[in-house]
């Protein structure tokens, strides 16, 4: 009885934000702004509902894993390929996640978006992107899971360049499409592979068979590498891609062309996550070959730690949160590269929240500043943004990990395990994430306090938008509401979850959906050091972690609040490390220097001499001319005489006995 | 000589076709003017009703012989019947609102139709040289007189006279080759043909192949492949829209059941000797056809250079001689005759509304005068050209599939490099339809008949594309079932 | 051995009596009053000697055809009547609807119009 519930559950859980997609996509011209959204909010109610009661069978009630097929969707040869749901303690965390984020991004949408032309189609794609969003995690196979990574991607490059007709818009999205194509290359890759190999795409029978092949070495042009540790390393590049780790993270500052909520649920909370997701989801294969993790955990803490510094210079409240999101996504990555799976779910949790926090909070500051998205032109907003700034508040500090934010238990246990941790290239990861957590406060300080504190530099803009100071106002309701909503849980989900997610041992919640070897298992030491979460907070300052993040918070504070002059003062000292930040390490110069023009030179010499010179003109316009000519030629046969044409058929009978006789 | 009663419930339908198309012919005869479309209701009830009698009897494996072993029924007469019915009900449906606006002659229109389907009845059913002829000639004479329906238009006496004489011609070189064949082989009885060319290892003797010759000849032109093909584009432009109809689809069938029954039941011991006759024909085909069809500036005659084209591509199909073959033949013809009744169907359906639609030209902007028909075209266009995922592309890889299957893939390769050449015409007519503006925007308007024929003919070539194995595995079985 | 073919030269002789008394009675008892057309070797109507190319009304044709087909009929129903007997009512039925079939296309053409000249 249960099964049925389980899948009837999980089915409308899916379902019913494609269904609001499609209402308010398909007719939502005819139903008006406020139905579609009400159609789409209601929806994506209902599927917070499902996932409710699904986290709730499958955690507190502790029902069998649900893994079933819906319906064979397509054979070939051997192969057959289905689509299925698999409900798990691991699927049913991220659908949760996923659905609660949407569904309050949905409402601050109502807010932020009102007035704009294609409301109800941004709603359309808000929904459409959370029924992928779910078929990602939800599905019990590879091709689910292409399937719904595909899709997020699309939608995410439609939602990207939602407002087309700004050029940095329709660029940006462009640039994230290109650049997920490069990741989504390793990936189908990775999945040929595992295709070629395990003959299936089921997580579950890939999964059994998994330990048989560790051994198994492949010969690629004369160099011997594990199967695995190709299968894996390809879908982490996969992985690379969607969720912005180096070198493949080019594209996420961009993507904030796109509308706020976009870059709150999409772009911080659930899409960017898929990556960490899908590391976890796969950790039966990435646990068979060490050189796997070691990249995963090496190129995590590197993002974690380079990327966070990108942050400390920009001055688009955005994309500060946007680096951040890359910096905590190499912590989740680093995490898992240590085998730590749940931390990084965990972490992959919390973050969404605090996350989508403070990109929505940063959304309520952009609203309020008519579309002013440069923090240098703010400042001492605290008197006329409250609510905002105590949940900026929130969310900063739960970035930065101070106890007992959500963040900080999350985070803290990465930083440990990574500590605790002997897989190659551990200890470089440490050190990186350690310095990361200093970086992190004073970054996302700096933001804080350039915002809402010191003097304010509102200027009045060129254009006609003429604003006093008198005109700020805190945004309304539909806007704040998700913001307290989300304040919550980036305060008490750390305490709250902390205990089931990670230090429960074998009982812990995610235990039967990761595997984890024995000689990687280094979450275990910890919890044997582990004493509850109240007195895990109130020992932090015994940790590193939390004093560089406190140093990070004052040095914000000195350098942005009380002697500004030390920010001037400093860079005109640092000149270098300045500029190398505010060219990124010069990732884009390379990238547009030996792809986009290399590629453009040969698309031009094969444009030029290939397609124009030899297939147009000789291939194609020769072929046509030898054609026409024939033609001709042929039509003058059809005379028109009937002798003609009897003659043409005596012709024929005689060309016929001559063939057959000679 | 012993004598027996036939058993007459083999040849019901063609009892009842005969029976109704003389009623009918007396009906027509007697009533008044203004109710006409009561020839026309009668003449499709009695396609209804033959199709009903037909279906009932498909379903035993094997042929059953009757009158003498005149007769013959199996399951691919029943099928090859059930698709003339069809195709001719649907030219029948075109003609209905067609004939009056153009002052042809309504009730013989239907019944001389009606006559004709009876003689491919006979043709598909026939199992002796004797009944074949008659079928062949009561099946072709109605059709001389179809076409020049229209007495008072000098194009059309044209075709006409044109198919007459040459058609004449063919008969006769048919005739010709049977008498030699008989004298060959000392029977009429095409099984019996069979047993004593196989018996006595004739099948290199002169007459024997001569015989071969004319027959295949004769046969070849009633397809209206290259060489015998040159009444092809003057028929076509010059008869009547719902006689092309009729002519393009239904009369096709039958000539590729005559193929079977002749070549196929009667000459498969002389395989070796008329797989070439065929290449050459097929290989000319489809080189002519689509060579000739890129420079036409007549819808109608374009039409009938890819018909040309297309009956290349199906007789690449005998040329196998295998089962598999004969069933992918079966099968192309079947979705040629759907295919030619859509465009037809446009054409008629713009002439029926009072558009000209003689030159290509005259599609222009087809997309904003009616875009559902612009749909259907299209797809019947991309059909024809053989892109998937229409059924045109699953029946030009059955053919090829067979033809490799035989080790033919030189033949593949050609049927291939000509289906590029002839994707030309058939999206030239898309993009005519679609990115050019019309000279005349009225929209166009037809009756719901002819709205839902045309939809049943664009949308049944989309769904049998996507699902053409009930089809598909109907033309293998029927070959698979019968001993060959 | 010879005697059973004197029926056949009886049957000569009757046929040589019949040929010959017609045409001596018309000589003698008939009227004469000859002029060209009278003379010529055919009567159809058209001159004897001239081109063969010569336009003529078609409705000669369609007289012609529809001659041949009832002429044609006759031709099938020798046959018929020889062997009646060993076709027996099965061949009684076929013929009928073979006339049947005829008799609808008479009534065709009568009705069309097709016998008058006009």
């Amino acid at each position: 009885m249960i099964v049925h519930h389980i899948q009837t559950a999980s089915l409308i859980c899916i379902l019913s934000p494609l269904l609001g997609a499609a209402i308010s996509g398909l007719a939502g011209k005819r139903i008006g702004n406020r139905a579609s959204h009400t159609v789409a909010i209601v929806g994506l109610a209902i599927s917070f509902a499902a996932a409710i009661y699904l986290f709730a069978q499958v955690v507190l009630y502790k029902v069998p894993v649900y893994n079933a097929d819906l319906y064979l969707w397509g054979g070939s040869g051997r192969f057959s390929f289905h689509a299925g749901i698999l409900v798990d303690s691991l699927t049913t965390v991220m659908v949760t996640t996923v659905t609660f984020v949407s569904l309050l991004v949905h409402v601050y949408s109502i807010g932020y978006m009102r007035g704009d032309p294609a409301y109800h189609r941004f709603f359309s794609y808000m929904s459409l992107f959370t029924f992928f969003m779910l078929v990602l995690v939800m599905g019990n196979n590879f091709l689910m899971l292409f399937f719904g990574w595909e899709g997020v991607g699309l939608v995410s490059y439609l939602l990207i360049g939602f407002w087309f007709e700004r050029e940095s818009a329709a660029r940006g999205s462009m640039k994230a499409f290109i650049v997920n194509r490069v990741g989504d290359f390793g990936f189908i890759l990775g999945i040929a592979v595992v295709l070629a190999y395990f003959g299936t795409l089921d997580y579950a029978q890939v999964f059994k068979q998994a330990p048989s092949l560790a051994g198994e070495i492949v010969d690629i042009s004369g160099t011997q590498f594990s199967v695995i540790t190709v299968m894996a390393l390809l879908l982490f590049v996969g992985a690379m891609g969607k969720s912005a780790q180096i070198p493949l993270h080019v594209w996420l500052p961009e993507s904030m062309e796109g509308p706020t909520p976009i870059s709150a649920l999409i772009h911080a909370a659930t899409m960017v996550t898929a990556g960490v997701y899908m590391v976890a989801r796969l950790s039966p294969l990435f646990e068979f070959s060490e050189v796997a993790l070691s990249v995963v955990l090496v190129f995590g803490a590197t993002g974690a730690l380079f990327l966070g510094m990108l942050a400390l210079v920009e001055n688009d409240i955005k994309r500060v949160i946007a680096y951040s999101t890359m910096s905590q996504l190499g912590y989740m990555m680093a995490a898992n590269g240590v085998s730590a799976f749940s931390a990084a779910i965990f972490h992959l949790m919390t973050h969404a929240c605090f996350k989508a926090l403070l990109f929505l909070a940063a959304g309520s500051v952009i609203v309020a500043l008519h579309h002013q998205q440069d923090m240098r032109k703010m400042g001492g907003l605290r008197k006329y943004l409250p609510i905002t700034y105590i949940t900026f508040l929130i969310g900063a500090l739960a970035l930065a990990a101070l106890p007992p934010f959500a963040g900080f238990y999350s985070k803290d246990a990465i930083i440990e395990v990574v500590k605790q941790a002997n897989t190659p290239g551990a200890t470089y990861a440490y050190y990186c994430l350690l310095i990361g957590a200093f970086v992190t406060s004073l970054y996302i300080f700096r933001a804080f306090f350039m915002t809402f504190h010191g003097e304010e530099r509102m200027v009045d803009d060129q254009n006609e938008h003429k604003h006093g100071h008198g005109e700020i106002h805190e945004s309304e309701y539909f806007i704040l509401l998700p913001l307290v909503l989300l304040a919550i849980p980036s305060i008490f989900l750390g305490f709250m979850m902390v205990t089931p997610m990670l230090y429960s041992g074998q009982f812990s919640l995610l235990g039967s959906s990761i595997y984890v070897a024995p000689e990687f298992d280094f979450m275990t030491a910890l919890v044997t050091h582990y004493d509850g979460p109240a007195y895990m907070a109130l020992t932090a300052f015994m940790h590193p972690p939390f004093w560089l993040s406190v140093l990070g918070i004052l040095m914000a504070w000195c350098f942005y609040v009380k002697y500004p002059y030390w920010a001037t003062y400093t860079r005109k000292y640092m000149e270098i490390f300045y500029c190398v930040l505010k060219n990124k390490y010069g990732f884009d110069a390379f990238n547009d220097f030996f792809f986009v023009r290399g590629v453009r030179g040969i698309s031009q010499f094969f444009y030029r001499i290939g397609d124009v010179k030899i297939i147009d003109d000789c291939m194609v316009n020769g072929t046509g001319r030898a054609i026409s000519h024939m033609s001709a030629w042929v039509r003058k046969l059809q005379s028109g005489y009937l002798y003609h044409y009897v003659f043409v058929m005596i012709l024929g009978l005689f060309a016929f006995l001559a063939w057959v006789l000679l | 000589m012993n004598f027996e009663i036939p058993n007459f419930a083999l040849a019901l339908p063609e009892i009842f076709v005969l029976t109704m198309a003389c009623a009918i012919l007396l009906i027509d005869l007697f009533i008044p003017k203004h109710a006409k479309t009561l020839t026309y209701l009668l003449a499709q009830i009695t396609l209804l009703g033959a199709a009903i009698l037909t279906f009932q009897q498909y379903g035993h494996p094997g042929s059953v012989t009757t009158f003498n072993g005149m007769f013959v029924l199996n399951n691919l007469a029943i099928v090859l019947k059930l698709f003339i019915y069809l195709s001719a009900f649907a030219s029948f449906l075109y003609a209905r609102s067609y004939l009056p606006k153009t002052k042809i002659p309504y009730g013989e229109y239907f019944v001389l139709g009606l006559f004709s389907v009876l003689g491919m009845m006979v043709i598909v059913s026939a199992h002796n040289f004797i009944v074949l002829f008659l079928g062949l000639e009561l099946f072709s004479l109605p059709i001389y007189a179809m076409v020049a329906l229209r007495r008072d238009e000098g194009i059309c006496v044209e075709a006409a006279i044109k198919y007459f004489v040459t058609g004449a011609i063919a008969t006769g070189t048919l005739l010709y080759g049977l008498s030699m064949l008989y004298g060959a082989t000392g029977s009429m009885d095409i099984t019996r043909v069979s047993e004593v060319i196989m018996q006595s290892s004739l099948s290199d003797e002169l007459i024997l192949v001569f015989g071969l010759v004319f027959a295949v000849v004769g046969m070849v032109f009633k397809l209206g492949a290259v060489p015998f093909h040159m009444w092809v584009p003057d028929v076509y432009e010059g008869a009547p829209t719902p006689v092309v109809l009729f002519l393009g689809t239904t009369a096709k069938i039958a000539a590729l059941g005559l193929l079977f029954r002749l070549l196929v039941d009667g000459l498969q011991p002389l395989s070796v000797q008329w797989q070439d006759l065929l290449i050459i024909v097929a290989v000319l085909s489809m080189a002519l056809g689509n060579l000739a069809a890129i420079v036409q500036s007549n819808i109608k005659r374009m039409l009938a250079y890819s018909s040309i084209a297309h009956m290349g591509y199906m007789a690449l199909g005998l040329v196998t001689a295998t089962p598999q073959g004969y069933g992918a033949a079966l099968f192309y013809m079947i979705t040629y005759a759907i295919m030619t009744l859509g465009a037809f169907g446009v054409v008629a359906i713009m002439n029926n509304a009072g558009c000209e639609a003689s030159k290509v030209s005259d599609l222009r902007g087809l997309n904003s005068r009616n875009p559902w028909l612009a749909l259907m075209m299209l797809l019947v266009m991309f059909s024809m050209a053989g892109i998937p995922p229409i059924v045109g592309f699953m029946a030009k890889l059955s053919i090829l599939e067979a033809l490799i299957g035989v080790h033919l893939v030189w033949l593949a390769a050609i049927a291939l490099f000509f289906a590029v050449i002839g994707a030309y015409y058939y999206i030239r007519v898309v993009k005519v339809m679609y990115f050019e503006e019309p000279e005349d925007a009225t929209p166009i308007k037809y009756p719901v008949d002819m709205q839902i024929a045309i939809s049943l003919s664009g949308v049944g070539l989309l769904v049998l594309g996507i699902v053409p194995g009930a089809l598909f595995t109907l033309c293998q079985a029927v070959f698979g079932a019968t001993p060959y | 051995m010879l005697q059973n073919y004197l029926p056949i030269l009886i049957f000569i002789a009757i046929a040589i009596v019949i040929s010959v008394v017609p045409l001596l009675a018309g000589l003698i008892l008939g009227p004469r009053r000859p002029d060209v057309a009278k003379n010529s070797p055919y009567e159809c109507g058209f001159e004897a000697f001239s081109d063969a190319r010569m336009p003529f009304d078609v409705r000669f044709y369609l007289v012609a055809i529809l001659f041949i087909i009832f002429d044609l009929e006759t031709a099938f129903l020798f046959p018929w009547a020889v062997s009646l007997r060993e076709i027996g009512s099965f061949g009684f039925y076929a013929m009928m609807v073979f006339l049947g079939i005829l008799i609808v296309g008479f009534i065709y053409e009568w009705k069309r119009g097709a016998l008058e000249w006009e």
